[in-house]
């Protein structure tokens, strides 16, 4: 099986987040691979140990995303793209589905894996734009594939509710946590991640022009939620403290 | 500002979410002077349709087909773009749900539009809806605008107040007769797990526990308080990972981000991820015996102490005031 996966470069979900000139900060930031995107690349990799074939891990972004990307190759990935997108004005989820078609429009696709949202952003489009454009089936959110054939079996999380669906290659899937549990790169993993391919892309390498990527949505500004004020520690006996949370919320707050 | 906002309902086990009308409240604010096209797609729902005028729709729209049945984005998305080409809107708005965010992309897609997700509020710059949105789980806020083109929306759940319903408002429902090729997608089977009838994204109360609970039976203690106060369980993923509950129940920057009215968090020591996803709660209750755990830094009321022994003296307590 041909299988690719979209993936992103993430800040760690560890990271504070602080602002510089109206700008999110990346001064001393860790980053990492998107945590969904960990599912999918696991998940490529289990089913192209069971049925062959190879997998390709993609990525829009800077040339910083390259050890995003060699890390998912020290997971097992055979091959990697990094397509640049650095000039890309006010780049959004569209420009992201308009990168990743012009890589796909001469490329043998038999699965698309990605994460179903992105920490970051947090918009969960890139996916279903992608199948849209590139007029793939889709399923978001799975948390089971098996692959008989041509035929591939899908659980799907539905807001807690499980989906069983069916349908045939070539599809589009978004991994949910509860897929698979990502493995770690391992030594030899790492060492062998070096000598693998990655290639560099740029839009002119996909016929495309900065100004048909573009995004659609432009940011106004961006904040920090304002600190919250430290709040009542309740005294006394347990039963008091009860009595009291009770009132509170009853009286003061008036969520009950 | 626009003249005309398509607002796509969406309907769980036969009845509106809630979400749909408050969608329709962000439209008003859209198009305050404008049409406002309440659009349902489904099988055998045409008879609910005409509640989209209670909460403000001046018109509703109906695609009802035997292949909306269920959710496929194939299927949905050719119905929606039949009612998106014959009404021609400025803007299309939607819940984020999982049916939204899933429909609403490929509508963009199709349209060549960009799409502002998971928007929380809602400001006007002139004529352009400027929407607010959290990103990185809540630990900032972006304020986003559509370039040009129709302006695609998905509004989180209990964010935007709906309007209050009026059941003396009517209107007839328009049949809109669609053509739907045959679906890849198969749909074998659906299972609904979702214990209290409440969904998390939508709760108003939520009560969550994490590893203090220390066992799978002990994290059932959680479903009748959130019973009791018509909430939803929701866990840290501390409390998944010890496998006390599914991971449909993690709330955080990996797993869901709510805005309940009420969220309780009971044994869970507020780690930065966790806080990310409940931190925008508008009041917090904090139960843990650790002083120092990180929770009580944001929670509105605390209390410090063994939950084992707070919790059911909590739910008794609780039941005397709530009806």
């Amino acid at each position: 099986m041909n299988i690719y996966v979209i993936m992103k470069r993430t800040f760690d979900t560890e990271e504070k987040i602080q602002l510089e000139n109206g700008q999110i900060s990346e001064d001393g930031a860790e980053f990492i691979i998107n945590p969904y995107d960990e599912y999918a690349i696991e998940e490529a990799i289990q089913l192209r140990d069971e049925h062959g074939g190879e997998v390709t891990l993609v990525t829009v972004g800077d040339e910083e995303a390259e050890k995003q990307l060699r890390t998912g190759l020290a997971m097992g990935g055979d091959k990697a793209v990094l397509i640049e997108d650095e000039d890309v004005e006010d780049g959004d989820t569209y420009s992201t589905e308009r990168i990743l078609a012009g890589y796909f429009a001469d490329k043998e696709v038999d699965m698309i894996l990605g994460g179903n949202v992105a920490v970051d952003g947090g918009s969960g489009q890139v996916g279903p734009r992608l199948a849209e454009r590139l007029g793939m089936v889709h399923v978001t959110s799975v948390v089971s594939v098996s692959v008989d054939g041509t035929t591939v079996s899908i659980e799907k999380d539905v807001e807690g509710d499980q989906e069983f669906i069916e349908l045939q290659l070539p599809v589009l899937l978004t991994a949910q946590q509860g897929l698979n549990e990502p493995r770690y790169p391992s030594l030899p993993g790492i060492m062998k991640a070096k000598k693998k391919p990655l290639e560099e892309l740029d839009l002119d390498d996909l016929d495309l022009d900065e100004d048909d990527v573009g995004g659609k949505t432009e940011r106004v500004e961006i904040y920090l939620p304002p600190p919250k004020a430290a709040g009542k520690i309740l005294e006394g006996e347990v039963d008091e403290q009860v009595t009291e949370l009770v009132s509170l919320l009853k009286n003061e707050a008036k969520v009950i | 500002m626009a003249n005309k906002v398509v607002v796509i309902g969406e309907m769980r086990d036969g009845e509106f979410r809630n979400v749909s009308f408050e969608a329709i409240a962000a439209a008003k604010q859209i198009a305050p002077d404008g049409e406002i096209v309440g659009a349902l797609l489904g099988s055998g729902v045409k008879d609910r349709a005409d509640q989209l005028f209670h909460y403000g729709a001046s018109r509703v729209v109906v695609v009802d087909h035997d292949k909306l049945k269920n959710y496929t984005p194939e299927g949905y998305t050719q119905a929606a773009m039949a009612l998106v080409d014959q009404e021609e809107p400025d803007a299309v708005i939607m819940g984020h749900t999982s049916l939204g965010r899933d429909l609403s992309a490929k509508l963009a897609a199709r349209m060549e539009a960009g799409l502002v997700s998971d928007a929380v509020g809602i400001e006007m710059d002139g004529e352009d809806p400027v929407f607010t949105r959290p990103i990185y789980s809540g630990k900032a806020f972006e304020k986003v605008k559509s370039k040009d083109g129709v302006v695609f929306a998905t509004i989180r759940p209990n964010n935007i107040p709906a309007q209050e319903a009026d059941t003396s408002k009517s209107g007839s429902v328009e049949t809109v007769d669609v053509a739907i090729a045959d679906l890849q997608t198969i749909i074998k089977d659906v299972v609904k797990n979702t214990a209290t009838g409440v969904d998390l994204s939508e709760a108003s109360v939520i009560v969550a526990g994490g590893r203090g609970l220390k066992s799978e039976e002990n994290f059932k203690m959680l479903d009748e308080l959130a019973d009791l106060l018509g909430g939803a369980v929701g866990a840290s993923r501390g409390a998944c990972d010890a496998e006390y509950c599914d991971y449909a129940l993690q709330i955080g920057q990996t797993g869901k981000v709510v805005t309940p009215d009420l969220y309780i968090a009971v044994g869970l020591s507020g780690a930065i991820q966790h806080v990310a996803g409940m931190s925008n709660s508008k009041v917090i209750v904090a139960l843990n015996k650790d002083p120092e755990a990180e929770i009580f830094q944001m929670a509105d009321y605390g209390i410090v102490g063994d939950l084992f022994d707070t919790l059911p003296k909590l739910i008794e307590e609780f039941k005397k005031v709530v009806v």
